[in-house]
């Protein structure tokens, strides 16, 4: 165990001495996640304090008839859908852990394996938001219908945004290893993107629950 | 899929200095694992969703509240690497998390169904 633990450390390559002893770019990444936990908390607050405040519909989980038309709107979220979304969300943190694993091991086959698997699952989970936001756009909900749409769509909106970011991210990382490959001295690049990509996922846990199965 | 994934657990540098141990990151199996786990707590959540006679209780709620709880738990630590890592990454990260929470919860009182009236 210490054998392997002291072959890893020279692979890695060392990072510039620092006062805290740490790689600073993982510290850098970890202070943003951190401030990031106040941007989606306050979104989160948001849609939680407008919750069942909307006076007009169409409503998350109950039906609404329109009292001006007489046109029914049915409960508007997709429980089996988004759960589908949500577990190829959690596949892909478990792709991203391997591509980083197998970085660290050196071996580039299964780097870009796992690279390219992890940024297909992350494409799939923003072409079941895209398919989302157009099925509820047409059934009349918009981010100006009501309180519901305005927070959902924004709480949303952005996670969705970060997301994106994300896969782009990882397709920059997917390229460099398609180039050059990706050899351990790189392994801290990968985490550091995989710290990304797992908080990412994480804040989608808490809106899976929040938004869409809590009534 | 012929890559060998029975690799021991890793250590590596460019996590921090502390020491060796505290580097180490789960092996294959043990991601494999927790992805099956996140997986059943999923699935647990929806089922939980459909149970018409369990929503109407007042035990729907906290425990979608902790099963959400549980799956962010696990991948923070294990996928994050958080239990394994620096000391001081915990801090960077927990930190501003339980602020975030008592900032949700305070204007949930504030403002939120949780609102006291006088």
């Amino acid at each position: 165990m210490a054998t392997a633990a002291l072959e890893t450390h020279d692979t890695h390559g060392a990072h510039p001495p620092t006062s805290t002893g740490l790689n600073s770019t993982k510290v850098a990444i970890w202070t943003f996640i951190g401030s990031e936990c106040f941007f989606f908390a306050s979104l989160i607050s948001t849609y939680l304090i407008y919750r069942g405040r909307s006076l007009v519909g169409p409503f998350p989980h109950q039906a609404w008839t329109d009292p001006a038309t007489g046109h029914v709107y049915k409960a508007i979220l997709n429980i089996p859908v988004t759960s589908v979304s949500t577990f190829v969300l959690l596949m892909s943190s478990l792709a991203m852990v391997l591509a980083h694993s197998a970085v660290v091991r050196g071996d580039r086959k299964s780097s870009k394996i796992w690279l390219a698997s992890t940024v297909i699952l992350g494409a799939t989970f923003l072409g079941f938001q895209a398919y989302e936001f157009t099925s509820f756009v047409h059934e009349g909900l918009t981010i100006h219908t009501n309180l519901f749409g305005s927070s959902f769509f924004i709480l949303t909106g952005f996670h969705g945004a970060h997301v994106t970011a994300g896969v782009i991210w990882l397709l920059t990382l997917l390229f460099i290893d398609m180039k050059r490959g990706l050899e351990p001295r790189d392994a801290i690049n990968v985490d550091v993107c995989a710290l990304y990509w797992h908080f990412v996922d994480v804040v989608w846990i808490a809106i899976f629950t929040l938004v869409y199965l809590i009534k | 899929m012929a890559a060998d994934h029975s690799h021991p657990p890793l250590a590596h540098d460019a996590q921090g200095n502390a020491s060796p141990a505290e580097h180490t990151h789960p092996d294959w199996k043990t991601y494999r694992w927790v992805a099956l786990i996140l997986a059943l707590l999923t699935g647990m959540e929806v089922y939980i969703y459909y149970l018409p006679s369990f929503v109407q209780t007042k035990m729907f709620v906290p425990t979608l509240l902790l099963l959400s709880a549980i799956k962010f738990a696990i991948v923070v630590l294990f996928y994050m690497h958080l239990k394994y890592d620096a000391k001081l990454f915990r801090a960077l990260f927990g930190g501003p998390l339980t602020l975030a929470c008592f900032t949700i919860v305070g204007l949930l009182f504030l403002f939120g169904h949780l609102a006291i009236h006088f």
